[in-house]
């Protein structure tokens, strides 16, 4: 622990400041609070709204997991794990059920996560409604009214222009019937896990200063039709390779010997942990 | 299976960081960071100012850690700005009382107080001097040190400002302590000024429309490259703008504290460099004209930023169709620290989003290829 730093490097003023705007959105479930961002030794942009959670919230008894794509080793993450190391002494795990605190970037792990855990989300952009409108001063208007049309209509459009929904990553979910809430660039694949579960989300964007909450037990219903039901990313007949899995969100590969085209979980702690009990 | 990109993260950043030695070691001289603060000053005005962050020792060493990178100083000092407590905030400075350096008008020849030219490279012939001896810096301090003992300390006089005689006349609308107006169009509107203390950016976020407090400092901290590119595009025909300098004036003023233990009095902490600009623009005023000001202040010697920051101010005011003119455009995408962030933030991988935005291409025409082979 580098000891010219406090705890958790921010000065607890700040980090008093970041919980109070937490507690605010945990209490408006989906709704964006703005906070005055700190700026962090990381790059702007590179995960530094979740880390300040992270910071703001972390004490010297939790068990902190990070990710990235799903990874724990991918360079991102190991970079936030020895940041977070190097001003907190906290012990890190790559084992979801045993982590208290989880930060992760474009990934929901696969093992449903429980009751006292919390899952921190990097988010670039909070503003489901930045596709569809530039400014701020428009946006935060449409939210108040409940005003989605624009979103819907672009939801129509891609219907019709290409016979499916074209969204990607990032899809729009309405949070307790009242916000339409942007899940941060997780995949599609992740969005049935954010209703009704057992842990609290938080979503953190440094950059663009807001923080928001999906508090457990709490209403989240992706954005679609009635008669066009919500799809995910389909990986139908593929199974990952090291641990046979057919359910999870794949990686795909290719094999530079083979040229052939091959499939892994992008979840590697579950992946490995479902190889080992094979 | 040679694909081991995503794992072995640990390592590859210790080597990597270790790489980063090997660019500064192609020979055994160092640069002292005394050296960079003095000689190079220009950039450490820079660095701090698009920091935020007043210190001249600090830039100069964040300089002297990231091969003299722009971006990477003003990062290094914004991270460490988050760990310090703010144990006090100064009081008003008013920069009547600068004690200038350089003083210029380019709307008046003679101005009270007088022009004063002081150190400019805008007269400079731009050739490289190739004769600039490594014995030059010992010389020059010599010289400098001997010319400074014969001369007489003189008084300081403050100089008035350019704008305060057009104010006299009424040309120029008057603007209360704390300008709070949140449109932009009434400024005069005496009722919409209040006496609420300033709005700061770095502890509350910038929201729109923005208070004019949290406009001049958001364009105080910007990155020098981005409001002079801006400002440019207003001057060439992308706005409204072509000011006059109405005064430019870099010099020292002193910051206070009240005291801890006397509310009644101030305490003086230190004092910094700033460079502040007044650009005159001819306005409607109902049916006759008034002179318009846009107002520039920045760390150090910086003087094009505070010029350009100057001519923003006066575009946001007049608002309209040009980038300039809007103010969520120009306020949001300005800062060094965020603009470079989340474009290095690209470099990052995106394997999980990358393969949702092929499934939904995939999805798409094989919709289309009815009946056809699909290449699942």
């Amino acid at each position: 622990m580098n000891n010219n730093y406090n705890f958790a490097f921010l000065d607890e003023g700040s980090k008093r400041e970041i919980r109070r705007c937490t507690l605010k959105a945990v209490a408006i479930p989906g709704y964006q609070v703005p906070f005055g961002s700190r700026e962090l030794p990381i790059g702007r942009g590179w995960g530094t709204g979740g880390i300040q959670l992270t910071l703001s919230l972390i004490g010297p008894n939790d068990v902190l997991k990070v990710i990235d794509q799903g990874s724990d080793e991918s360079v991102n993450a190991v970079n936030i794990k020895k940041f977070v190391g190097l001003c907190t002494d906290v012990e890190t795990t790559n084992n979801t059920t045993e982590a208290t605190l989880i930060q992760t970037r474009h990934r929901i792990p696969e093992i449903p996560l429980k009751d006292g855990q919390i899952l921190v989300f990097q988010v670039p952009i909070p503003e489901p409604l930045r596709i569809v409108e530039a400014r701020e001063e428009v946006t935060k208007k449409m939210h108040a009214e409940k005003d989605y049309a624009p979103l819907w209509l672009q939801l129509y459009e891609s219907l019709v222009k290409y016979q499916k929904v074209t969204i990607a990553s990032e899809y729009p979910c309405m949070v307790e019937d009242r916000y339409m809430t942007n899940p941060s660039p997780i995949p599609k694949f992740d969005n049935p896990k954010l209703h009704n579960a057992e842990c609290l989300y938080l979503f953190g964007a440094g950059r663009e200063k807001k923080i928001y909450a999906i508090p457990p037990h709490t209403k989240v219903v992706s954005l679609a039709f009635d008669d066009v039901p919500f799809e995910r990313e389909s990986f139908a007949g593929k199974t990952c390779r090291l641990c046979k899995s057919n359910n999870t969100y794949l990686d795909e590969m290719f094999d530079a010997q083979t040229g052939e085209k091959v499939y892994q979980c992008s979840d590697t702690s579950y992946c490995k942990e479902v190889a080992a009990h094979a | 299976m040679a694909y081991v990109a995503v794992s072995g993260g640990k390592e590859a950043i210790e080597e990597s960081i270790r790489l980063l030695d090997f660019y500064q070691c192609s020979n055994d001289r160092d640069v002292e960071v005394e050296a960079i603060e003095s000689k190079l000053s220009l950039l450490v005005d820079r660095v701090m100012s698009e920091a935020g962050l007043y210190s001249k020792p600090y830039a100069a060493l964040a300089l002297k850690q990231c091969e003299g990178s722009i971006e990477e100083a003003v990062f290094l000092l914004r991270a460490y700005r988050s760990t310090l407590t703010r144990n006090y905030y100064t009081t008003e400075v008013n920069s009547n009382d600068m004690r200038i350096i350089r003083r210029i008008s380019a709307a008046f020849k003679d101005i009270e107080g007088g022009q004063i030219l002081g150190a400019t490279y805008d007269y400079t012939h731009r050739l490289i001097d190739f004769d600039r001896d490594s014995k030059r810096a010992a010389k020059l301090y010599a010289t400098m040190q001997n010319s400074l003992a014969e001369q007489n300390p003189e008084e300081v006089s403050f100089c008035p400002r350019v704008s305060d005689e057009l104010k006299r006349e009424g040309l120029i609308d008057r603007y209360d302590n704390y300008d709070d107006s949140t449109s932009t169009h009434n400024r005069s509107d005496q009722e919409s000024q209040t006496d609420r203390p300033p709005h700061d950016v770095t502890t509350t976020m910038l929201e729109f429309p923005a208070q004019r407090s949290a406009r001049l400092q958001t364009l105080s901290r910007a990155d020098t490259g981005f409001i002079s590119g801006l400002a440019y595009s207003a001057l060439r025909g992308f706005g409204q703008v072509h000011p006059t300098v109405g005064e430019l004036r870099s010099g020292y003023v002193e910051l206070c504290v009240v005291s801890p233990l006397d509310e009644n009095e101030s305490l003086c902490v230190g004092e910094i460099l700033i460079t502040e600009v007044e650009c005159f623009n001819t306005s409607d005023d109902k049916d006759q004209l008034k002179i318009a000001v846009g107002y520039g202040a920045v760390f150090g010697r910086n003087e094009n930023k505070a010029i350009s920051m100057a001519v923003i101010d006066r575009e946001l005011d007049n608002g309209g169709e040009y980038p300039t003119q809007d103010e969520e455009f120009v306020l949001t995408h300005g800062d060094s620290l965020e603009m470079n962030g989340f474009v290095s933030h690209l470099k990052l991988p995106h394997y999980v989003t990358f393969q949702s935005k092929l499934d939904s291409v995939r999805k798409t025409r094989a919709a289309d290829a009815t009946g056809g082979d699909t290449h699942e």
